[in-house]
C-alpha cells in the first residue's frame, strides 16, 4: 500500500458517484477532442499556406468574378513569379448530395502555383495536355471509386451551357496526391478553356488568382500593386497572403475557434462547478477520516497533497477516457470525412491541450477541498464525532 | 521506574463568547515509563483534554508537557505530526478505522510515515494483527468486522509503529462487557509483556481494574488511587 492507494480508495469509496462525475468530465473532454479536431482540420488551411503565396479576390466577396484579363496583367507585375487562376464551377456528381469541390484553372500556371501536388509525369503531361482531362485529388477518387481512364459526367448547379445544359463531360487522366496528408486531395481541377468556351454566360471571368511572388518579402509590395492596379474599376481587387485568405474562408462558416471556446468552456464551467462542489462535499463528509490520518502523523502538506491528487486523477481518468473516445468517433468518420474534411484527426497537440486542460481542472476542483483538509482541526473533528 | 511524561504546571481553558472556562489550573504530575494508568472522572472533568495534550493534538494554555526530554508544547505543527507517529499510538472509543480499507491495510497506515519497505511493513503488520488475533481477518473490511475486532485491529495500528505510549479514550465504551475485558486483557498483556506505558481515560470502574494504578480527576484536581492489576 502507498499513497495511490488510499488516493484510489477515497476516489472510488462512493462508486456510483465517482461514475457520475467520471462521466460528466469525460463527456466535456469528449466535446473537447472532437471539436478540437474540426478546429484542426479548418485552420489546417493557414498552417499549409505557402509564405510566398498571395491570393486575389473580388472586393466585394469571393464569390464574385472579376476579367480573365486580369490575369495577364498581375503577371507583368515586378516581384511576382507565377500567377494562375481559379474559378468554383459548383459541380455534383449524378445527384446534388454528391457535391464534388471543382474548379476551372489555367492547368500549367495552376500546377506550378501548388508544387506540392505529386502525380506520375505521365499523368501531368496528360493533364496539361487534354482539354477535358480532370485532375482528381485521391481522397475524391477513393470517394466515388474513381480512377485513371474513367470518363466520367459533372454536373454545375450554377452554370449553364450554351447548350441549355448543365453538364461537362470529363475524362479522368491524373490523380493527384501530396506527401503531407494535411494538404488537401479531396477536389479536382479541370482546363478553363473547356469550361469558359462552352458558358452561356459570364464566360471570361475568373474567380480568383494565385499569385506566386518571387519571395515573400516580396508579398506586401505585390499586394499593394495589384489592388492599385484594379483601383477605381468595375472590378477592384483585394488581395491578402493564403493563410490570411484560407482563415478568412473557414470563418464564413463561424468562428471555428469562438466557437470552440464557448461551447468547451461552458462545459468546463459547468464541470467545474459540479466537481468542485462534489469534492468539497466529499472532503467534508471525511472530515473525521482526516482527523485521524493527522492524528497518526500524516502532515497537513501530505494530506493537501493526497487530496489535490485524488480530483486530479478523477480528472485525468474522465479527461482521457473522454479523449479516447473523442478519437474513437473521429477516426470512425475519418474516412467518411476525407473528401470534404481531409486529414481529420485527433491532433498530438489538441491531445496533450486536453490532457493539460484535465490536470487544471482537477487542480482547480481540488485546490478549495485540499485546502480545508490541511486546515482540519483534529480536536474539532475527532470531538464532532 | 524513570519518567515518561513530565507535566508541569499545566493549565487549559478556552473561552465560549466572553466566558472563560478553566478545565484544570496548574496540574504537576508524571507519568513512570511503562505504567498503565486509568484517568477516571465525570464528564467535563478534562480526562480527554489532558489525554490530547499528552498525544500532542492540543496545547496548554500554560504550562509544560514534556516526553522524555522533548517539550511536546513548544513543537511545531510538522515537528509534531512527526513526534506523534514515532511516539504515541492512539486507541479511540470508536476505533476510527479507515472504511474503505482491509484490516491490514489500517494497520499499515502509520508505517506509510516510516522509511520501511513494503515487505518489512507487511512483516511488521502480520505481527500486529497476531498480537491482536486477527491475523485471520487481515482482509476484511471493517465493516465485516465486529465492534471488539475493530477495536482490535485499531489496537493492532496503535502498536505497529512501536510506540513508546498509548493513548486510550474510552478504548470499551462501545463494547459489551465480554468484548471490553477483551480488550482490557490485550491492553494489559501489551503493558506487562511489550512494555508499552498506558495512558487510558475511562468511565468504567471495571475496566480501570485493569491498570495498575487510577487517577481521578476532579474539578481540576487529581486523586490517586494504588491499586492491584485485575486478574
Amino acid at each position: 500500500m502507498n499513497d495511490l492507494t488510499l488516493i484510489r480508495k477515497n476516489l472510488f469509496r462512493k462508486k456510483l458517484r465517482a461514475i457520475l462525475l467520471t462521466l460528466s468530465i469525460l463527456i466535456a473532454f469528449l466535446i473537447f477532442g472532437v471539436l478540437g479536431a474540426f478546429h484542426t482540420v479548418w485552420t489546417s488551411g493557414g498552417a499549409l499556406a505557402a509564405d510566398n503565396r498571395l491570393i486575389t479576390v473580388n472586393r466585394i466577396n469571393f464569390t464574385v468574378s472579376m476579367p480573365f484579363a486580369y490575369w495577364n496583367r498581375v503577371a507583368a507585375i515586378e516581384g511576382v513569379e507565377n500567377v494562375a487562376h481559379a474559378s468554383w464551377f459548383g459541380g455534383y456528381f449524378q445527384e446534388q448530395t454528391q457535391q464534388v469541390q471543382t474548379f476551372a484553372v489555367d492547368p500549367a500556371t495552376y500546377l506550378a502555383a501548388y508544387p506540392e501536388l505529386t502525380m506520375p509525369a505521365e499523368q501531368r503531361q496528360a493533364f496539361l495536355d487534354t482539354r477535358d482531362c480532370l485532375l482528381v485529388g485521391t481522397d475524391l477518387a477513393g470517394q466515388y471509386g474513381w480512377s485513371v481512364g474513367d470518363t466520367i459526367p459533372l454536373l454545375s448547379n450554377i452554370w449553364q451551357k450554351t447548350d441549355g445544359t448543365s453538364s461537362w463531360t470529363f475524362n479522368i487522366c491524373a490523380i493527384f496526391d501530396a506527401e503531407d496528408d494535411k494538404v488537401p486531395a479531396n477536389y479536382a481541377v479541370f482546363h478553363y478553356d473547356y469550361y469558359n468556351e462552352a458558358l452561356a454566360f459570364n464566360s471570361d471571368q475568373v474567380g480568383w488568382l494565385i499569385i506566386n511572388t518571387t519571395d515573400p518579402s516580396f508579398n506586401d509590395q505585390v499586394s499593394r500593386a495589384v489592388d492599385e492596379l484594379f483601383a477605381n474599376s468595375p472590378s477592384e481587387t483585394e488581395t491578402t497572403t493564403e493563410a490570411a485568405f484560407n482563415e478568412a474562408f473557414a470563418n464564413q462558416f463561424g468562428n471555428i475557434a469562438l466557437i470552440l471556446l464557448f461551447v468547451v468552456g461552458s462545459a468546463f464551467t459547468t464541470i467545474l462547478i459540479i466537481v468542485g462542489f462534489t469534492m468539497v462535499t466529499a472532503i467534508n463528509e471525511r472530515t473525521g477520516e482526516i482527523a485521524v490520518m493527522k492524528t497518526l502523523g500524516f502532515p497537513a502538506p501530505r494530506i493537501f497533497r493526497m487530496v489535490l491528487a485524488e480530483s486530479v486523477m478523477l480528472s485525468l481518468v474522465g479527461g482521457l477516457l473522454g479523449l479516447g473516445l473523442a478519437n474513437l468517433m473521429i477516426s470512425g468518420v475519418a474516412d467518411a470525412a476525407a473528401a470534404f474534411l481531409p486529414g481529420l484527426a485527433l491532433s498530438a497537440q489538441v491531445f496533450w491541450v486536453g490532457v493539460g486542460l484535465a490536470i487544471l481542472l482537477g487542480l482547480l476542483t481540488g485546490i478549495v477541498p485540499a485546502i480545508n483538509a490541511q486546515r482540519v482541526k483534529i480536536i474539532t473533528a475527532l470531538g464532532k464525532q | 521506574m524513570t519518567s515518561l511524561y513530565s507535566l508541569t504546571d499545566l493549565s487549559k481553558g478556552y473561552t465560549r463568547g466572553k466566558e472563560s472556562i478553566t478545565i484544570f489550573e496548574e496540574l504537576t504530575m508524571t507519568i513512570p515509563e511503562g505504567d498503565f494508568m486509568a484517568i477516571m472522572g465525570p464528564s467535563g472533568s478534562g480526562k480527554t483534554t489532558l489525554l490530547n495534550l499528552l498525544g500532542g493534538i492540543d496545547r496548554p494554555t500554560s504550562g509544560s508537557v514534556e516526553c522524555q526530554g522533548v517539550r511536546v508544547d513548544k513543537l511545531s505543527e510538522g515537528k509534531l505530526a512527526k513526534w506523534r507517529s514515532q511516539n504515541v499510538g492512539f486507541i479511540f472509543q470508536f476505533y476510527n478505522l479507515m472504511p474503505t480499507l482491509t484490516a491490514a491495510q489500517n494497520v499499515e497506515l502509520p508505517l506509510l510515515l516510516t522509511g520501511l519497505s513494503g515487505k518489512q511493513r507487511k512483516e511488521r503488520v502480520a505481527t500486529a494483527l497476531d498480537i491482536v488475533g486477527l491475523a485471520d481477518r487481515k482482509g476484511h473490511r471493517p465493516r465485516q468486522l465486529s465492534g471488539g475486532q475493530q477495536q482490535r485491529v485499531a489496537i493492532a495500528r496503535a502498536i505497529v509503529a512501536d510506540p513508546k505510549v498509548l493513548l486510550c479514550d474510552e478504548p470499551t465504551g462501545d463494547l459489551d462487557r465480554k468484548s471490553a475485558d477483551e480488550i482490557l486483557e490485550t491492553l494489559q498483556l501489551l503493558n506487562k509483556d511489550l512494555g508499552k506505558t498506558i495512558v487510558m481515560v475511562t468511565h468504567d470502574p471495571s475496566a480501570a481494574k485493569y491498570a495498575r494504578r487510577e487517577l481521578h480527576l476532579d474539578k481540576g484536581r487529581f486523586v490517586e488511587q494504588a491499586q492491584e492489576p485485575a486478574q
